[in-house]
């Protein structure tokens, strides 16, 4: 039994101390949106926001994350999520959109920090999300997009 | 290819007259769908679940007033739902917002593929909007004439005063919803012939501001995909595969898996080894204490290496004779100059994203569901039906969203299907299973883009024609061994070894192709472009190098072998003035270009480089042209030429799969590298104007970007890249 804050409300869920929070998230809490790709760190589809980091949660146990503030793509909000959201509807980003939780959560946490990221900036901060449909020209543009918004 | 390969097959193609219109109430709302004349009497459709309409159906009309496009492709995030949703709202009068789209299975009667002949259901060689061209916007049109009927006769004006337009029904004053009128518009006479629109009053099909059908969802995380079925009591299993291809397993021990709490069994299946867990991490642990004996003795041993070595000493004699032109040996005598390449490509691997997966489940009644990224649901329905030992009948296929798929979810054995049906019947159907395929699973499960060995030759004349054009290709069948070989693979030459390399549009006199089939025991698949992967870079590439022999720009080199084709020539044509071929490049930046036809949609591509520290190279920018006939989402045709070239792009970069021993190295992305977004350029896309019939663009964009880069590359560094990736030591 572990006690998670998931996107504001805090949960006690059945899990082992040692399960990692994306299989927490998906099977037992029921938050599928966050997505397994790889299961390593490799891929960013599992990207959650850990006290506002983005944070791959493949690699962080259910032990490991009790009492921290856990957001995932269901539970974003807020001003940033939804310029972000709205840029990518706009620009019609997704494709297959298996990896674009993770694409969008870690942009939210890009433009958190970063009001004004060049592309440079945002092929640094998403370099670790893999588009296998390879939308990345228009993930670029629909940063710059929701940043604009934001200005 | 798929298109080529079905064609192949005795055609079905309907007429508009041979369509006949079944329509049906359903709660509350309106079904239209249709049947070939000639294949409505022996229909078999699934059994009607509760409240599902008695058969399937290409529109669906509720009384809520939501409009749900029922797609005969599935949808691997290529768009063909948006597609077909633009054509059914395009008729029928739709306002976009209540647009809905799923995708439909369990009668070939009305989901056949019609490019491939219309006899299976089926998504591939990109043909999805070409065989949706006709049927769904009569589908609209009859469901629109329909509400006209419903709305003439309730209001009691002629129907030619009833206007249908942004999803409102009016007549003077009268003003109805599609969802007020469905009821009644379900009780109206079928139409016999409904006329289509004039291409001018198209509202929007060609619309540029037109979002996908599919956007909010694919951005708030609601979109369900395979991994995400929720059913109650659902286990999920994970498979321990042969660590090579052919081998068995000998004998297992379970003991300590069983022992993990929250494993449930663990069970042998003929594809190996499943551990089936209340949930993927229990299954996951449950793997890691499972240990297995493998019989090797039918297994495929040998190492990449190994192969690509035999395949260069097979290149350099002849093969089977795949196309020829005039005299090939004469013409060679006569060259002043020749010149001979040699190519080489690695294995790939697919690698969507989802790994690969589906679920299983038996009901009460004994009946059967499958849930899954079905690329042929047809056949996966009939595997599924001989596996859990029911009549087809008896199974119902859901079709679901799939994170990416590039030609992998097409598989003639069923795959990932069996193995979920195996073993949801080797634990006696007690719960629902999903299996879900690790990374490692995924990447090293087979089913590959062939390696394969090109030798090309060339003979240019005095003034730097080619005289003489020689290819032999070296590699496995895609299509041996399966239920497509016996129509589809003719005198020995399997078409999707030679696609893009045979029937050039070049203006070769002598010509010869040959092809070298091996017999190697690891599992090929098409891989989103098919033959045109290895292909149109063996060809193009070589092209260069003889543009160069000849002096001669390489624009202006293929025009003037584009001499019969003015439809490639207008394509390279546009391209060259989009990218500033005609002037030179920017300081520091270099070009390459190519051209190729695959899918019947010619796409030209020219690539801008810069050359960095230590030979790295960028590609900065990407000019495409593309021809697909009949524009139907101008910003999908856009996205699906940036996604093939950046899916291309990645694959000649950094992919490839290592066997050694018969094992694959590569298990994560860590070694099978795919393109990040660093290395994304910039694309600019351009469509050619036309009214022709639309042909397909899910593929069409991979072909050229290899092709066009290394000819860039050469352009940079005098050097030929010629054994892929550019990130072997070879290139260095």
């Amino acid at each position: 039994m572990a006690s998670l804050t998931i996107n504001g409300a805090q949960q006690d869920i059945s899990a082992d101390d040692d399960m990692p929070l994306l299989w927490a998230l998906r099977d037992v809490v029921g938050l599928t949106g966050t997505k397994y790709g790889c299961g390593q760190a490799l891929c960013g589809a599992c990207t959650v926001l850990i006290d506002g980091e983005p944070t791959r949660s493949c690699q962080m146990t259910v032990a490991e994350v009790a009492g921290r503030k856990i957001t995932t793509i269901e539970g974003a909000g807020g001003r940033v999520a939804q310029a972000v959201q709205a840029a990518w509807i706009k620009l019609d980003v997704a494709q297959c959109g298996y990896c674009q939780s993770g694409q969008i959560m870690s942009t939210i946490a890009l433009l958190e920090t970063n009001k004004k990221p060049s592309d440079t900036d945002i092929d640094q901060a998403l370099s670790g999300n893999i588009c296998r449909c390879a939308t990345y020209a228009r993930i670029r543009k629909a940063v710059h997009e929701a940043a604009s918004a934001l200005a | 290819m798929l298109q080529k390969l079905f064609s192949a097959l005795p055609r079905t193609r309907a007429s508009r007259r041979q369509f006949i219109l079944g329509a049906t109430a359903v709660a509350g709302g309106f079904a239209v769908g249709f049947r070939t004349s000639a294949q409505a009497a022996g229909a078999q459709v699934m059994p009607a679940a509760k409240g599902v309409q008695p058969f399937g159906a290409y529109v669906e009309i509720g009384a809520d007033n939501i409009v749900t496009v029922v797609s005969a492709h599935m949808d691997m995030g290529q768009g063909i739902y948006h597609g077909i949703a633009t054509l059914v709202a395009e008729e029928l009068g739709a306002d976009w917002s209540q647009m809905r789209a799923r995708g439909g299975s369990g009668s070939p009667k009305l989901y056949g593929n019609l490019t491939w002949g219309g006899a299976t259901t089926g998504t591939g060689g990109s043909s999805g909007t070409t065989s949706s061209w006709e049927r769904y916007r009569l589908a609209g049109a009859t469901a629109q004439a329909m509400l006209v009927a419903a709305a003439a006769a309730e209001w009691n004006v002629p129907a030619s005063s009833v206007k249908v337009e942004k999803g409102v029904v009016s007549s003077g004053t009268r003003r109805a919803s599609f969802g007020e009128l469905a009821a009644k518009a379900a009780t109206m006479p079928v139409p016999a012939d409904v006329k289509l629109k004039d291409a001018r009053d198209f509202v929007f099909i060609g619309n540029e501001t037109l979002r996908r059908v599919d956007g909010p969802e694919k951005t708030n995380g609601k979109e369900q995909f395979t991994i995400d079925v929720k059913l109650p009591g659902l286990l999920t299993a994970v498979m321990i595969h042969p660590p090579q291809f052919g081998a068995t397993v000998k004998s297992f021990d379970a003991a300590k898996a069983k022992a993990i709490k929250g494993v449930v069994d663990v069970v042998q299946v003929p594809r190996g080894v499943a551990v089936v867990g209340t949930n993927m991490w229990t299954a996951l642990k449950g793997r890691d204490a499972v240990t297995v004996v493998w019989d090797d003795s039918k297994a495929e041993k040998r190492s990449s290496k190994d192969l690509l070595a035999a395949y260069r000493t097979a290149a350099a004699g002849s093969g089977m004779t795949a196309e020829t032109r005039g005299n090939t040996e004469a013409a060679f005598a006569t060259a002043v100059k020749t010149l001979e390449a040699t190519f080489e490509f690695p294995y790939l691997a697919h690698a969507a994203l989802e790994p690969l997966n589906a679920v299983a489940r038996r009901n009460a009644d004994g009946t059967i569901e499958v849930w899954g990224g079905h690329q042929m649901p047809d056949i996966y329905q009939a595997i599924t039906a001989q596996v859990a030992g029911v009549t087809p009948d008896k199974v119902r296929m859901h079709v679901m969203k799939t994170g990416g798929g590039f030609g992998r979810r097409a598989v003639a054995d069923g795959d990932i299907i069996t193995e979920a049906v195996t073993v949801a019947a080797a634990i006696n159907w007690r719960a629902p299973v999903k299996v879900q395929w690790t990374r490692e699973n995924d990447t090293r499960g087979g089913r590959y883009r062939p390696a394969y060995v090109h030798r090309l030759k060339g003979g240019l004349d005095k003034d730097g024609n080619v005289i003489a054009w020689y290819n032999h290709i070296v590699g496995q069948s895609i299509l041996k061994g399966t239920p497509f070989e016996g129509g589809l693979v003719k005198n020995g030459i399997d078409l999707t070894s030679v696609e893009g390399a045979a029937g050039l549009p070049y203006a070769f006199a002598n010509a010869k192709v040959d092809l070298t089939t091996t017999d190697v025991g690891v599992p090929v698949l098409w891989w989103r472009a098919v033959g045109s992967t290895h292909t149109a870079y063996a060809v193009e590439a070589f092209l260069d190098e003889l543009a160069e022999a000849a002096g001669k720009d390489p624009v202006q080199f293929r025009l003037g072998l584009l001499k019969d084709s003015p439809q490639h020539a207008a394509v390279l044509r546009l391209c060259a003035e989009k990218a500033g071929w005609g002037a030179p490049p920017p300081e520091g930046r270099f070009r390459g270009v190519a051209l190729a036809e695959s899918f019947s949609t010619t796409v030209a591509q020219i690539a801008e480089i810069s050359v960095g520290r230590g030979n790295q190279i960028k590609v900065e920018k990407v000019t495409c042209v593309v021809d697909c006939g009949t524009a139907v989402n101008p910003d999908q045709i856009r996205a699906q030429m940036e996604g093939g070239i950046g899916f291309g792009l990645g694959a000649i970069l950094k992919s490839q799969l290592t066997l050694e021993n018969g094992k694959v190295i590569e298990g994560n992305f860590d070694g099978y590298q795919v393109l990040t977004i660093d290395e994304m350029p910039v694309v600019d896309v351009h469509i050619i104007q036309s009214s022709k019939i639309p042909t397909g663009v899910g593929e069409p964009g991979v072909p050229p970007i290899g092709p066009a880069v290394a000819n860039a590359v050469f352009a940079a560094t005098k050097k030929r890249i010629r054994v892929l990736p550019f990130s072997r030591p070879e290139n260095a």
